[in-house]
């Protein structure tokens, strides 16, 4: 594999339980603004017991928020997703869509089973609902957000469940390394959806408390809902257009644990082969990095997996900086990466790594201990992991330009 | 830049399209409108104790790879790249219906677990003991193709040599009602022989799972050479010629060079224009196959097709039953392949012998 410079990113974009842009989400990150709180959006008979990231908007102010017009089928997730599409590519400056070869490259778990859940049984009752069936599809968020930007070029979707946005800018990233586009515009959007809150409470995984990330006495996870866009162009069209460039995504790589369909493997195999293609990918060391955004959703199998992991990349050298970001927004699903992302660049812009909120007590399995408060330091290179179902594990590095 | 080649197949389909030669025992269906696959015997394949807990998606997934790799001789790839357009939707119909109608209570996870779009994906891997790359992709009639063309990537990057790649799509009969419902399905009563002369709108639907192993050499078991794969998400009927020729262009071809072109007619009259004017022109002199009279639509039935087209590159010859002009050709070594939906989701694919 041959090392990279990185590919550019030149905008971004987001909406999460913590803020509806990405200055407001910079703020709650170094000014302690937890987004988890009780749900209020979705009627559910474990609304006293989980907190949730919820993002405080109703649909109906998502709606007037886009000017969508009154027969649209939007989804919970395509609005939000949406939003933070439009956000980045204003970002990016971008004022003609298919002046250059462009694609989208989209993220989603349920895509939009908000809809689905909501009027399942009632389809055949109320035909003024049917329109909502097709938004069902896992390509609909993304459909709904091309029709929106007017992009008519390759648009795509990954479902990877917990890493498939880390996917979607795995590819794009591929895909102008490899000269078959131009510009690409990847992320993901998650909305919350009781079909996700239960099957997530059936796994027994939801904490009834704030998350703990890699705490000895972490009870679980915080669901949460999100969406976040980032613009990557090649190097070629960035200097045509004198563009300014964000941060690079200098490395990547993906790897299954192969190990069990829900829970990751003890020694955290799928997590260290992809933290290892990265640094394969991006020509970098281990001890090159100055902040890792760990996946780290405080349940007490990945936090467990994930920490092996890293000890194995590090073995006998000390693990940089690290923290998860879990108990600002939640655990945002097929979105996480991308917020992540976002996080990750806001990091190297602002030499500033996030605090790890709610730690207490270490994990008694191994020595590690996350950064606490907020810290301000040069910071060069961030790696940021992201673990699904399915075995999916999949790492990113970004990079200052 | 490596070259990527076919070199095994599977595919389980609404046809027998294993133990046969090439669809010597198909049948146009024109009397159903919701078609289900063919089943293999699993438990050749897979643990009876395994198969009860797995869904059906699942269980053809793991079959139709298992004969892709057996077609191949390999045992061991380097990454496994799935297209789905719903995933194991009888389990997420079962999850949400346990949901509504238990108001959330009584669950189990199992049906939770299998309705993530990756599962078949990551139950292959559990199944091959593969640790290297499992992406899935989710986008309609162009899910199998973004796993194509991310295929492609790879072996040309040589970031892989060998690649397990499928599309897989099942039927569940709740969501087969609401697609009835929407217009997607065509009415029992708007069944035609032959869907190249249907007047109405909505399809056929069906299921299936056709799995490819590419590698980067080309060897004896080999189909063909996959040139290009392109994905356009909107196009205007009046755009399609002019795509097609800018693409052949962009692989030094020309129309002429193309010895059979694979259109996705689906009997939907509204959306089937998109391939008809085509038909009629600027390939006139091109011999042209149709297939989901025989496979049903659904989000992959696109790999269904390139299925077909390997086996027409290898086997030289074209069944009398995917026909869809008289047109013949001496040889058939370059195949396009053109499929979208409802004027969304366009792809081509370029294979060559």
């Amino acid at each position: 594999m041959s090392k990279m410079k990185g590919v550019a990113i030149t905008g971004m974009g987001i909406i999460s339980s913590i803020g509806n842009s990405v200055e407001e989400n910079y703020i709650s990150l170094i000014e302690n603004k937890i987004g988890i709180s009780r749900i209020t959006n979705i009627s559910t008979i474990h609304a006293d017991v989980i907190k949730v990231g919820e993002i405080k908007k109703t649909n109906e102010e998502l709606v007037s928020e886009l000017n969508l017009t009154e027969d649209n089928n939007f989804s919970r997730t395509a609005m939000i997703g949406t939003l933070a599409a439009k956000q980045a590519v204003e970002n990016a400056g971008i004022t003609s869509i298919n002046e250059f070869r462009t694609g989208l490259i989209s993220a989603t778990s349920v895509g939009g089973m908000d809809m689905t859940e909501k009027h399942y049984y009632d389809y055949f009752k109320h035909t003024e609902l049917v329109k909502y069936i097709a938004c069902h599809d896992g390509g609909d968020v993304a459909e709904k957000i091309a029709e929106e930007l007017g992009l008519k070029g390759m648009v795509t979707t990954i479902s990877t469940a917990c890493s498939s946005a880390a996917n979607s800018i795995m590819l794009g990233a591929r895909l102008i390394k490899t000269g078959k586009l131009d510009r690409v515009i990847v992320g993901g959007a998650d909305g919350l959806a009781k079909f996700t809150i239960n099957g997530f409470k059936t796994l027994m995984i939801l904490s009834d408390d704030f998350n703990k990330p890699f705490d000895n006495e972490r009870k679980g996870l915080n669901l949460g809902e999100a969406a976040a866009y980032l613009v990557l162009e090649s190097d070629e069209i960035v200097a045509k257009q004198n563009k300014k460039v964000l941060a690079r995504v200098s490395g990547y790589g993906n790897a299954n644990d192969a190990f069990h369909q829900t829970a990751s493997s003890e020694n955290g195999d799928g997590a260290y082969l992809a933290m290892k293609k990265a640094f394969e990918v991006s020509g970098l060391k281990p001890s090159q990095i100055d902040y890792i955004n760990v996946h780290g959703t405080a349940t007490p199998n990945n936090d467990l997996s994930e920490g092996r992991a890293l000890l194995r990349i590090y073995q006998d050298e000390k693990v940089p900086d690290f923290s998860s970001t879990k108990p600002f927004t939640g655990h945002t699903l097929a979105a996480a990466a991308a917020i992540e992302a976002v996080y990750s660049v806001l990091s190297i812009q602002n030499n500033v790594v996030y605090p790890n909120l709610n730690f207490e007590n270490p994990m008694e399995e191994f020595d590690l201990q996350p950064q606490t408060a907020a810290k301000n330091k040069n910071i060069e290179h961030v790696l940021s992991n992201s673990f699904g179902f399915g075995g999916n594990c999949s790492t990113l590095i970004f990079s200052k330009s | 830049m490596k070259k990527t080649y076919i070199n095994g197949v599977g595919c389980i389909s609404t046809q027998k399209t294993f133990d046969t030669v090439f669809l010597e025992e198909a049948i146009p269906h024109t009397d159903e409108t919701v078609l289900t696959v063919i089943s293999p015997v699993y438990k050749d394949y897979i643990s009876p104790a395994a198969s009860r807990r797995m869904a059906k998606g699942v269980k053809n997934g793991i079959v139709a790879s298992a004969l892709a790799l057996k077609d191949a001789n390999v045992e061991n790839i380097d990454a496994i790249i799935t297209g789905t357009g719903l995933g194991c939707i009888e389990d997420s119909e079962k999850f949400l219906k346990n949901i509504l109608d238990n108001n959330e209570e009584f669950l189990t996870p199992t049906s939770f677990i299998q309705s993530t779009h990756n599962t078949v994906g990551a139950q292959i891997a559990l199944t091959l003991q593969c640790k290297g790359y499992n992406f899935t992709y989710v986008n309609g009639v162009v899910s199998f193709e973004s796993a194509l063309l991310d295929a492609k990537m790879q072996i040309e990057e040589d970031e892989a040599n060998s690649i397990l790649v499928g599309g897989i799509d099942e039927t569940g009969d709740y969501t087969i009602s609401l697609f009835k419902l929407a217009g997607r399905v065509k009415d029992e009563s708007n069944l035609t022989s032959n869907i190249l002369n249907s007047k109405t709108s909505g399809a056929i639907y069906g299921e299936g799972a056709s799995f490819f192993v590419l590698e980067n050499e080309k060897k004896e078991s080999t189909y063909a050479e996959i040139l290009d794969v392109a994905i356009i998400n909107t196009l205007d009927p009046n755009e399609v010629e002019t795509e097609i020729v800018a693409f052949l262009k962009a692989n030094n071809l020309q129309i002429s060079n193309i010895d059979a072109l694979i259109l996705g007619f689906n009997g939907n009259v509204d959306s089937d224009i998109y391939y008809k004017d085509i038909a009629k022109n600027a390939f006139a002199a091109t011999p042209q196959l149709y297939y989901k009279h025989l496979s049903g639509e659904y989000d992959t039935a696109s790999a269904f097709a390139l299925w077909m087209a390997s086996k027409v590159i290898k086997t030289q010859e074209i069944p009398e039953i995917i026909k869809a002009n008289s047109v013949e050709k001496p040889v058939y070594n370059t195949i396009l392949l053109y499929n979208q939906l409802n004027g969304k989701n366009h792809s081509f694919t370029l294979i060559s012998k």
